[in-house]
């Protein structure tokens, strides 16, 4: 057994929750400028611009990139050799609260969803993904989740007759209502299968995925590349003001499931694709 | 897209809300209050059981915005637009009240369009998710009503060329793509 402190999870969380929260990553910035290239609307280049601008001076002046530095999300892959000294969800609360706080980060989580009065104060509880894998090692991503973008997603418990264009024609039709509201251009990731809980966990989980590498399933990633086609058809543009660029990349995530069903989730996250991974 | 962008002064006259038209690029200068979810539904609250408001809104343009705390040495944190469509319950209210516009992100519910044309009121959209560059615009900031809310508390900004886009204008047009005018 390897022991690990969790006292190290705090600080590496409390680290990860700034530097997520503090620039794009190198593949969503890419993919800003390759998007810009192809762009043939002067008003979407100006704003893709705009974006690619707003990045470098929040990485340069250690600020949000985004006021809504999101719920924070954190994925835990926990090695089953790790023994660890005490409660790893308080761990990483304690550190999303540091993190915020230190960080001069937005704290976006109301206590109760009824009754909206009382902000929690420090941007926790974070939502836990908790995975038991191989070996002694513990992985963290912290993925901060903007709300304007998560209100436009969606699970469909669709029927198996509806099949591929049953979910092509269900993902352009809700990215063309969300239009401007989830900030395009926009990374989608999509759950497709499993039941409801699986398939939208399955969606989250394709967002980590390097925007634009396509999935190592022939067949899936054919599926990617004709819903990024079909959504960028769609004209909304960045931003919904017209323009090729809707989305930057669509990542699909596959599990088996039951004879009677198809459930498919669509996880929308703007432009603003923020995660950040460290391994103790 | 026009290149030229005009230079307003907030508060505006119903006069100036009459000169700005759909898809004029403009830069804000002056006063703007924040306000999103909570503070609306607070403030239409006021107004059902017929008490005052905490801030005069005539004239004034609220920014749809709960930005992040100011690190040291900035007068504001990240400060880009949210979401427009979940004010809309309220915003026609608050038009009948002299707002005069506001500021957000996305596209809205047809009562807000109709409630601009009517009420001469204009919808404004700034870059989602350009909150740092925003930030840059934003002289001074200081709540004025409902600490108690973070960073939905409503705040008095003060900005300089606040760079925005007329999205709905008072004549009945819209910059979005697909939407007819009224």
């Amino acid at each position: 057994m390897r022991e690990i402190a969790c006292s190290q999870i705090t600080g590496a969380v409390a680290d990860l929750c700034r530097a997520a929260n503090f620039g794009l990553p190198q593949d969503v910035s890419d993919a800003l400028r390759r998007a810009k290239e192809r762009e043939t609307h002067p008003l979407a280049v100006d704003t893709l611009d705009k974006l690619l601008l707003n990045a470098r001076i929040a990485e340069e002046e250690q600020i949000a990139i985004c006021q809504d530095c999101g719920i924070a999300v954190v994925f835990v892959d926990l090695g089953r050799e790790v023994h660890l000294d005490g409660d790893l969800y308080a761990a990483v609360d304690e550190g999303v609260r540091r993190g915020y706080a230190d960080g001069y980060l937005r704290k976006s989580m109301v206590r109760d969803p009824l009754r909206r009065h009382t902000n929690t104060g420090d941007n926790t509880p974070a939502i836990v993904h908790l995975r038991l894998v191989e070996g002694d090692r513990l992985a963290l991503t912290v993925a901060p989740k903007g709300g304007g973008s998560e209100n436009m997603s969606a699970v469909w418990m669709m029927v198996p007759a509806e099949g591929r264009d049953g979910l092509v024609s269900r993902v352009v039709q809700k990215i063309t209502e969300a239009g401007g509201k989830p900030c395009p251009p926009l990374v989608l990731g999509i759950g497709l299968g499993g039941n409801l809980e699986k398939a939208a966990l399955l969606a989250k989980e394709a967002l980590l995925r390097p925007v634009g590498e396509p999935s190592p399933e022939p067949d899936l990633a054919e599926l990617e590349k004709d819903l990024l086609e079909a959504v960028n058809a769609t004209g909304v543009g960045p931003m919904g003001l017209g323009g090729m660029t809707t989305a930057l990349a669509v990542h699909v995530l596959r599990h088996p499931c039951h004879i009677a069903s198809l459930p498919v989730a669509m996880n929308v996250q703007c432009h603003a694709s923020r995660h950040k991974t460290v391994v103790l | 897209m026009s290149d030229a962008e005009l230079r307003i002064t907030t508060p505006l006259t119903c006069e100036a809300v009459r000169n700005l038209h759909a898809g004029d690029r403009v830069l804000l200068t002056g006063p703007l209050y924040t306000g999103r979810d909570a503070a609306h539904r607070r403030l239409v609250d006021l107004l059902e059981v017929g008490e005052e408001l905490p801030v005069e809104l005539r004239g004034q343009l609220i920014y749809y915005c709960g930005p992040a705390p100011a690190a040291p040495g900035h007068a504001m944190g990240s400060a880009g637009p949210t979401t427009s469509y979940r004010m809309d319950p309220y915003t026609p209210r608050l038009h009948e009240l002299g707002l005069a516009g506001s500021i957000g992100k996305g596209e809205r519910g047809i009562e807000v369009r109709e409630a601009c044309r009517k009420l001469c009121a204009v919808y404004l959209v700034a870059i989602g998710g350009a909150g740092a560059l925003l930030s840059r615009s934003v002289e001074s900031a200081r709540i004025v009503a409902y600490e108690d809310l973070g960073p939905e508390a409503i705040r008095l900004l003060q900005v300089r060329d606040f760079p925005a886009m007329v999205a709905y204008d008072c004549h009945g047009r819209s910059v979005f793509p697909g939407d007819e005018p009224l």
